[in-house]
């Protein structure tokens, strides 16, 4: 574990990753809690609508810096000596993130619920996937929602962290270079 | 790509004092009472779902219509297609693409019997009107039940409800009166919630019967439409009341409210009747390229040539073009020395 962190890292572009990690781990937790009472029990207990609250509010968290995590990335160019694979996956783990909303948002039991479905089987029939997913099938969105897509999400965020710890953040654009970039991931940005 | 260790990677840059464990702790504890203020003070949003015997109570005229559809075959979810049935009517293909049809039947429906026939069955049990009813509609012959189907349509565009019962001017609809206001007093009850749910079986939690039966009604997509939630309203990112929904399907969102995917004709071959796979395609591609953007010469320049990182970094470029003396800066001034520095291997 590191104990020192370049300066360059001193700045709040750099707490959009650590908080998108916070929230995640607020959004597992209500989720944990509202997976352990029932896909009903929020609808009639104070309580269970508190922890619903705040799972939306930590979801919502979530997206807004996991998303100003993606795009101060993009603009730092945070693929560049050998990240290439950190920024994959953490585009995959965006994308793990909007299909685990998705599935979140149809499982809610409400009316938001029930139109969003009703709309969202269109563009998945059309796709095709109407044959592995139906959006209208509740037990199906909440399993996936409460079981496959958190855990994927968890797991592809670790290795995502992981790389970032074992690469360390990338060098501002235009540092001296610390060795030769290689061409297929950091000739990019390298100026 | 060549491995090197963080020292040396780090040699011209000032290294501060850092703790992982502090920094998690903080954001997490941060982020705990920012959302536990908002959860306090906002709550979540819960509009209670609809349900049948809420669509036909507060609108029954347009449960009859809906209900008449699904029995003449001639409703949306009747005339869909795959995953529902091998009909045609909401297929989507784009170029060669047909990725609808060649997925084929998954989740059978069959609106006319399940939605109306079978449920009247049911409730026919001790009524002999109902089943006399069904008795003549059924031993009709096809273009008969059109017939009857097809003047009760038009007539339930001047349809008053009255006394529990949906009635039209008079006319020759055969029994399909007492069908469908029998189908409506059942929904009323609450009755039919359950038979399209129960589908012979004691668990369930599949609600496509349910759902594609009010889809095809104008009740739900009323509702919708006053929390601007259609499609043309932004209403995929959107949410009941004013909370915030899914914003980051904007992009996604976006293609509904913008030629060509949202008009009749359109150009490419691309129009508002094959719109979401249009859109999902479009979108995928933008998807693919920004999964791929370090290895895409041009995209992966863009951040170079469009200088935002300065702000990202503006003090490490301060730095750069006057460097701060020793007792100038309150926090560390070390520069990693290869071999003397943190050791971490690094790989560039």
């Amino acid at each position: 574990m590191p104990t020192s962190q370049p300066a360059y890292v001193h700045s709040w572009v750099y707490l959009f990753g650590a908080i998108t990690i916070a929230a995640l781990i607020w959004v597992v937790a209500s989720g944990v809690v509202l997976a352990f009472f029932g896909p009903q029990w929020w609808h009639h207990s104070s309580i269970g609508r508190f922890f619903n609250s705040l799972h939306f509010w930590g979801v919502q968290v979530f997206f807004v810096f996991m998303v100003l995590h993606l795009w101060a990335q993009f603009w730092a160019a945070g693929w560049r000596d050998g990240r290439g694979l950190t920024w994959v996956i953490g585009v995959v783990t965006f994308l793990a993130s909007v299909v685990t909303g998705f599935t979140g948002y149809i499982s809610q039991q409400n009316f938001a619920a029930q139109w969003i479905a009703v709309n969202a089987k269109d563009a998945v029939n059309g796709t095709g996937m109407g044959a592995l997913f139906n959006p209208l099938n509740f037990g199906q969105a909440y399993g996936i929602h409460v079981m496959l897509l958190p855990v994927s999400v968890v797991l592809l965020t670790a290795a995502h962290i992981a790389m970032v710890r074992m690469n360390g953040i990338v060098l501002p654009i235009g540092a001296p270079a610390a060795a030769a970039p290689d061409a297929a991931t950091s000739s990019g940005a390298r100026s | 790509m060549t491995t090197v260790d963080r020292a040396t990677y780090y040699r011209d840059v000032r290294m501060v004092p850092f703790d992982l464990v502090k920094e998690v702790v903080v954001a997490t504890v941060g982020v705990l009472i920012g959302v536990v203020i908002l959860a306090a003070v906002f709550s979540s949003p819960d509009v209670p779902a609809v349900t049948i015997a809420s669509w036909a109570t507060a609108d029954p005229v347009d449960f009859v219509t809906t209900a008449t559809g699904e029995l003449a075959g001639s409703s949306t979810s009747a005339d869909y297609g795959p995953p529902y049935n091998n009909n045609e009517g909401s297929v989507q293909t784009l170029w060669f693409l047909k990725p609808q049809s060649w997925a084929g039947v998954h989740t059978p429906v069959d609106p006319p019997g399940q939605f109306v026939i079978q449920p009247l069955q049911q409730a026919a049990v001790g009524n002999p009107a109902l089943t006399a009813a069904l008795s003549t509609f059924q031993g009709a012959g096809d273009d008969q039940r059109a017939a009857w189907l097809d003047a009760y349509t038009t007539a339930l565009a001047d349809a008053q409800f009255d006394g529990g019962q949906v009635t039209v001017v008079a006319g020759d609809y055969g029994p399909t009166p007492v069908l469908m206001n029998s189908l409506l007093a059942l929904a009323r009850t609450g009755g039919l919630d359950g038979l399209l749910l129960a589908n012979d079986q004691f668990f369930a939690t599949d609600y496509t019967g349910s759902l594609l039966f009010m889809g095809d009604g104008s009740y739900l997509s009323g509702l919708a439409s006053q929390q601007n939630l259609t499609g043309n309203q932004w209403g995929m990112m959107n949410e009941t009341g004013r909370y915030p929904g899914q914003a980051w399907l904007w992009l996604y969102t976006l293609g509904y409210q913008v030629p060509p995917f949202d008009q009749e004709h359109g150009f490419l071959g691309i129009n508002a009747g094959n719109a979401d796979l249009a859109i999902t395609v479009t979108v995928g591609v933008f998807t693919l390229l920004l999964v791929l953007v370090p290895f895409i010469p041009g995209l992966r320049d863009i951040p170079r040539r469009i200088p935002l990182h300065r702000m990202i970094w503006r003090r490490y470029y301060a730095e750069l073009r006057d460097p701060p003396a020793a007792g100038d800066v309150s926090e560390g001034t070390d520069r990693a020395q290869p071999g003397t520095g943190p050791t971490g291997p690094v790989t560039i």
